[in-house]
């Protein structure tokens, strides 16, 4: 009897057997999926657990990614070739427009920097950091659309860390945000999720500067009557400790200063080639000095006693 | 195997290694450095879809999981993003493979067209609720764009089936 209900069981609501082993149903497979991609994202947002998988499989990608920028490169090369004598020219004449009109800076740079270090000195101000850095190459810029990411051609292996700014040869680019074995992500400034303390030049009126995520930037929290104008210069204020302080960083292309709201709505754009491909230099991490020690004394707990209490 | 399942035509068996070689030259593809273009098409998950479709008992699921986190890996994107993506995408053309096949080219573009542009809304849902932003709205035309190839895309990918048995060496194609 037993017999006869389990094989009762086994054949009302069940399918017949297939015919082909195919493995789980197709459904089945799904949900299999499907929730092991929702633990991975749950676990890369919130607990960042997944980075050395992630160095791991940038690491198997990378042959690819060297090779697929092999064709842009030599056809950059090759375009490069057929570029006319005259463009080369008229390139060559205003590079050596440029340095003319640089030399005079560049000349007196050294002894300019001499005299800083001893006027310093003489008022007992902390020595300016001197920047430096390693070239690397933009391999590509990153297929999301959602944000605004670059992969460079240094990784973890010359000695990119995590934080480090990226400037090119017009003003700052972004910051490293993660890096691989052999190749780096960097977060561009015109990311929504990227800020930057910087300085108005003109007026030296300090604010943060935040991508916008659609290759702008956006002046923040400045009040609707601060001291902005079109085509201003901003540079970095070097309060983050992680940007060195006077790099070029944005221009002021538009002010909107509407009344009925508290804040100015200013829009810049970023002066480097933030979008553009070539190289980049990515600067060695800066060395805050120590924070000086608090001198006001903490001020005193109030006695056991004296603490109040609610009676019902 | 015919091209479609009205064709008379009888296709070679498809070489495992062919199809393992379009996913990664599509996978080149989706990395090489052509500027921000936002409505370019994603190759992979428009070869993904093509072997989903046309071999749906040998390219799945689990091709699809793992290309997706290649390509997360490859876009500086969430782990999961894509991977979740490609999975619903080789569910929706696996389970539509049989119907598909019926039907001539240039209406199976138009059974692909929503399952690409699914799963390009599959991602953004993914990127709204962890705080994205919206994105250009020239990133979806990138599935009408991959809609649109799927013409040329399936005699590409058809060609090494398409070859005679015997070779004929006097035959001049």
């Amino acid at each position: 009897m037993p017999g006869v209900i389990v094989a009762l069981i086994s054949t009302v609501g069940h399918s017949p057997p297939p015919f082909f082993k195919r493995g789980p149903a197709p459904l089945a497979r799904l949900f299999f999926f499907v929730s092991l991609s929702v633990t991975l994202l749950v676990a890369d947002l919130r607990f960042h657990t997944l980075e050395t998988a992630r160095r791991a499989v940038a690491t198997v990608l990378w042959p690819i990614q060297r090779i697929a920028y092999v064709p842009v490169d030599a056809g950059m090369d090759l375009s490069e070739y057929f570029s006319t004598l005259y463009s080369l020219k008229t390139e060559n004449d205003q590079l050596r427009r440029r340095e003319l009109a640089t030399a005079n800076q560049l000349l007196r740079q050294g002894h300019l920097e001499e005299e800083n270090r001893r006027l310093r000195a003489l008022l007992d101000m902390r020595e300016r950091q001197p920047a430096e850095g390693r070239v690397a190459e933009i391999l590509y810029a990153a297929r999301d659309p959602f944000t605004r990411k670059i992969i460079v051609d240094k990784g973890s292996n010359a000695g990119v860390e995590s934080g480090q700014p990226v400037i090119d040869e017009l003003g700052v680019l972004g910051q490293v945000t993660r890096t691989y074995l052999f190749t780096s992500e960097v977060t561009l400034l015109t990311d929504k999720d990227q800020a930057i303390p910087v300085q108005v030049q003109r007026s030296g009126l300090r604010a943060v500067l935040a991508g916008s995520g659609i290759g702008t930037m956006e002046l923040r929290f400045l009040a609707a009557n601060a001291d902005v104008q079109p085509g201003d210069i901003l540079i970095t204020s070097g309060l983050d400790g992680v940007y060195l302080p006077g790099l070029p960083v944005a221009k002021v292309v538009n002010i909107d200063r509407d009344n009925s709201f508290s804040f100015a709505r200013i829009d810049c754009v970023p002066i480097a080639g933030v979008e553009r491909h070539g190289q980049v230099l990515i600067l060695g991490r800066r060395t805050t000095p120590p924070l000086p020690a608090e001198s006001a004394p903490a001020p005193a707990k109030p006695a056991k006693g004296a603490k109040v209490r609610r009676k019902p | 195997m015919q091209p479609t399942q009205s064709s008379r035509r009888i296709l070679l068996p498809v070489k495992p290694w062919f199809m393992f070689a379009s996913l990664i030259a599509a996978l080149f593809l989706n990395v090489v450095p052509l500027g921000r273009f936002a409505a370019m098409p994603d190759w992979v998950a428009l070869v993904l879809l093509f072997w989903c479709i046309h071999q749906p008992l040998k390219v799945g699921m689990g091709a699809a999981f793992t290309l997706g986190l290649l390509m997360d890996v490859a876009n500086a994107s969430i782990m999961g993003q894509h991977a979740l993506a490609y999975v619903m995408l080789a569910f929706g053309s696996g389970v539509l493979s049989r119907r598909i096949l019926w039907f001539p080219l240039l209406q199976q573009a138009l059974h692909v067209l929503p399952i690409l542009v699914g799963s390009q809304v599959i991602m953004l849902l993914i990127r709204l609720a962890v705080g994205g932003d919206f994105p250009d709205l020239a990133w979806f035309l990138g599935g009408f764009i991959g809609a649109a190839l799927w013409y040329p895309l399936t005699y590409l990918l058809l060609l090494p089936q398409y070859q005679p048995v015997e070779r004929d060496d006097n035959r001049p194609i």
